[in-house]
């Protein structure tokens, strides 16, 4: 068996299939769409080469960099919102009474599908019958927001339920990441005299910084390509105030037949996820990694 | 060694015969399979009226496809079947290849516009019979002078009104603005919402606009503006924009309007939470056939036409409105004369039936007197008789880049965003930039 498998020949036979569906699967397409950019395209008719013009455009186009600072704050709020999930799942470790069901509680929102959710939170968010108006009406309030109608709120009014969406996600990996965080070295620190809070800050959350790097890495690119809810619920609306990236490619390719304009734009935005994974990756790069 | 090397390859066999598997293509829907109709002419259809959701016109273009082979054994019509989105999306993936059917439907002007100029559609000039059709409709299928698809459905837009509602305070259905006015400031003075509108689809605000732009400056004026021989910056136009702005002043839509999609605000007047709602006339199987709608409902639904302005050029009789779908033939097409014939014969036998069957207005000229329609459906339809004016939806009259400008801007005028002059000059900035 050893022999087979220092064989360089089996070694690239065994990897062969895996490498032509991630060729034909994932850098074709990538290819292809920076290729279709650089034509004038409706999506039905001929294709017309224009050269960058597509991309000239796309600098320029307001539209653009509105629909991507949407994303950069979708990123923003998603990347703050880790700290409120480490901080519950620091709580849930600890063993508390009832942390099981609470885990189980968090998790639901990713078991559904995102256009329920979108579905659901567009009921609550009704201005006259959802239930987040009714709410506030029993608190006295009169002018109640009309929430995705708002140009001014409706962005910030999809970031709660997206953020709601992904809780369950991030809790769950640092709930397993707090788990194996090994117990002899916190049994070690209460020897020692150390507080809960000591115990938390100065040996769970330091060895689970590796996990927390992964996550803010996830939260970047993942808000930055996302496309789901602000599509269902708003689409992009009213008037461009809640468009992302990946809604403006859609809207321009598929509503607009400006298909060789929505290829720029998708390879654009593969450009800034690619930058800002670099980023990420260089910012929360540390030297000395802690071991145990 | 020798067993190792063999299960390699085995193991290497078995992967790739997987991702074979999954390459392989299973569709080809019909009637009958290839090898039977080998002697006759296949007329290849597709259409979007699946059995399950939209039974009553599958059972009638069944029929009348049965029909047709009956009348024509040598011809045999296979259809293929999608749902409304799935059709929109697949019709673009054959354009692109080149692999269109020989029948299929299309939508009006804007959406059909990229597949005449592509050379997809075929000329039905010669098989048309312009006095079987509704005034107007076939403008809309048309590029050019020349007809490109035949219209099946037609659309007028009315305003329903919840006659309950309109009692309870004394009020009547208006016929001028300014008794219109009256019944908006009424029913919001006694916190009622007087009008639901999901504007977050953003063409049904487009209708209360192009109403508005039809009776104060006269049908003429939209079109033109559109057709480049006016301006959007015409007096007429911007003053209904003014008007918009003062009825959402008035409060005249339900909170919200703006992130509300079409279906939830119908949802309002459905549950009688508001007097009035202007909508097409495929809302009418809900307020007259529709099983699942309770009856004493529908009996308080009744509707008028959108009221006249005082001075202004435009009359009652004159509808926003426009053809849903058209058939079309392909340009590519092998057996293009069977499939025009068919075409032609389709149209005329969904005239005759889908009002009747479907509760479908059809684009051809109905005949209302073996009374087995709805009072509503009557009304309707001798309404569509005397109409002196069809002023097709604008957003499908635009391309779809200046279409989109307009929505946005419908949008923005409604919720304040944009003041009328802004409205007027953005709009007509973008038309002026296609010319």
């Amino acid at each position: 068996m050893k022999n087979v498998m220092s064989n360089k020949f089996v070694i690239a036979l065994y990897t062969l299939p895996a490498l032509l569906l991630i060729l034909l699967l994932i850098y074709v397409p990538i290819t292809l769409s920076g290729y279709y950019g650089l034509m004038d395209w409706d999506g039905i008719g001929e294709m017309k080469f224009i050269g960058l013009e597509n991309y000239v455009t796309l600098i320029q186009d307001k539209m653009f960099w509105t629909s991507t600072w949407h994303s950069f704050l979708l990123a923003i709020f998603s990347t703050a919102s880790l700290l409120l999930y480490l901080a519950i799942s620091l709580v849930l470790a600890s063993k508390i009474k009832g942390s099981d069901l609470l885990r189980k509680i968090y998790l639901i929102p990713m078991l559904l599908s995102s256009v329920a959710i979108a579905q659901l939170w567009m009921k609550i968010f009704d201005p006259t019958n959802g239930m987040a108006n009714k709410l506030l009406e029993m608190f006295g309030v009169e002018n109640t927001p009309i929430w995705l109608a708002d140009p001014a709120i409706a962005l910030y009014a999809i970031f709660i339920p997206v953020i709601w969406q992904y809780a369950g996600f991030y809790i769950l990996i640092y709930y397993a990441a707090l788990k194996n965080v090994p117990d002899e070295v916190i049994e070690a620190a209460k020897i020692d005299g150390a507080s809960p809070l000591q115990i938390a800050f100065k040996i769970k959350l330091p060895l689970i910084s590796g996990v927390f790097k992964v996550t803010i890495m996830l939260a970047v690119v993942g808000s930055l390509k996302y496309f789901d809810l602000i599509y269902v619920m708003t689409g992009g609306g009213p008037n461009g105030a809640s468009e992302v990236m990946a809604s403006y490619m859609y809207k321009e390719a598929f509503k607009l037949n400006n298909f060789g304009y929505g290829s720029a734009i998708g390879f654009g935005l593969l450009v800034i996820c690619l930058v800002m994974t670099w980023i990420t990756s260089k910012l929360t790069k540390s030297k000395d990694d802690v071991q145990y | 060694m020798k067993k190792k090397a063999f299960s390699t390859v085995m193991s290497m066999a078995l992967a790739g015969s997987l991702v074979l598997a999954g390459c392989s293509s299973s569709d080809t829907s019909g009637d009958s399979g290839e090898s039977s109709s080998g002697d006759k002419t296949v007329v290849k259809m597709m259409h979007l009226w699946p059995e399950g959701s939209s039974n009553a016109q599958y059972t009638i273009v069944d029929d009348i496809i049965n029909a047709y082979e009956k009348e024509n054994p040598d011809v045999d019509i296979q259809t293929e079947i999608l749902g409304n989105e799935q059709y929109k999306e697949k019709i673009k993936v054959l354009s692109a290849s080149n692999e269109l059917p020989d029948v299929g439907i299309t939508w009006a002007a804007g959406y059909m516009k990229p597949f005449v100029e592509g050379n997809m559609f075929a000329s039905l000039d010669d098989i048309v019979q312009e006095d079987k059709f509704v005034a107007g409709t076939l403008d809309a299928f048309s590029v050019e002078e020349s007809t490109y698809a035949l219209p099946l459905e037609l659309n007028i837009t009315p305003v329903y009104y919840n006659k309950e509602i309109f009692e309870k305070y004394n009020l009547e259905a208006p016929e001028t603005y300014d008794e219109f006015l009256n019944v908006v400031k009424t029913l919001s003075d006694n916190g009622v919402t007087p009008i639901t509108l999901g504007n977050k689809d953003r063409w049904t605000g487009s209708m209360w606009y192009m109403y508005l732009a039809d009776r104060i400056g006269g049908p003429e004026v939209l079109n033109k503006a559109i057709n480049r021989t006016g301006s959007f910056e015409d007096p007429a136009l911007v003053q209904a924009a003014e008007e918009i702005e003062k009825l959402v002043d008035m409060g005249a839509f339900v909170k919200g309007f703006n992130g509300l999609s079409n279906d939830e605000a119908k949802g309002y007047f459905m549950n009688e939470q508001a007097a009035m709602y202007l909508m097409a006339t495929w809302e009418l199987p809900n307020y007259t056939t529709t099983p699942d709608v309770a009856q004493e409902f529908k009996d308080k639904v009744g509707y008028f036409k959108f009221p006249t302005y005082e001075g202004g050029k435009g009359d009652i009789d004159s509808y926003v409105g426009g053809p849903g779908v058209g058939l079309f033939v392909s340009e590519q097409s092998k057996v293009q004369d069977e499939a025009k014939d068919f075409v032609s014969y389709l149209v005329e036998e969904w005239g005759k039936r889908s009002v009747v069957d479907a509760g479908v207005i059809p684009a051809t000229v109905v005949d209302t007197s073996n009374g087995e329609l709805d009072q509503m459906y009557v009304d309707i339809l001798n309404d569509l008789g005397k109409a002196t004016n069809l002023t097709l939806y604008a957003d499908v009259q635009m391309s779809a880049g200046v279409a989109d400008v307009h929505l946005n801007q419908i949008q923005s005028l409604f919720g304040g965003q944009s003041t009328p002059k802004e409205f007027a000059k953005t709009q007509e900035e973008a038309l002026a930039a296609e010319e």
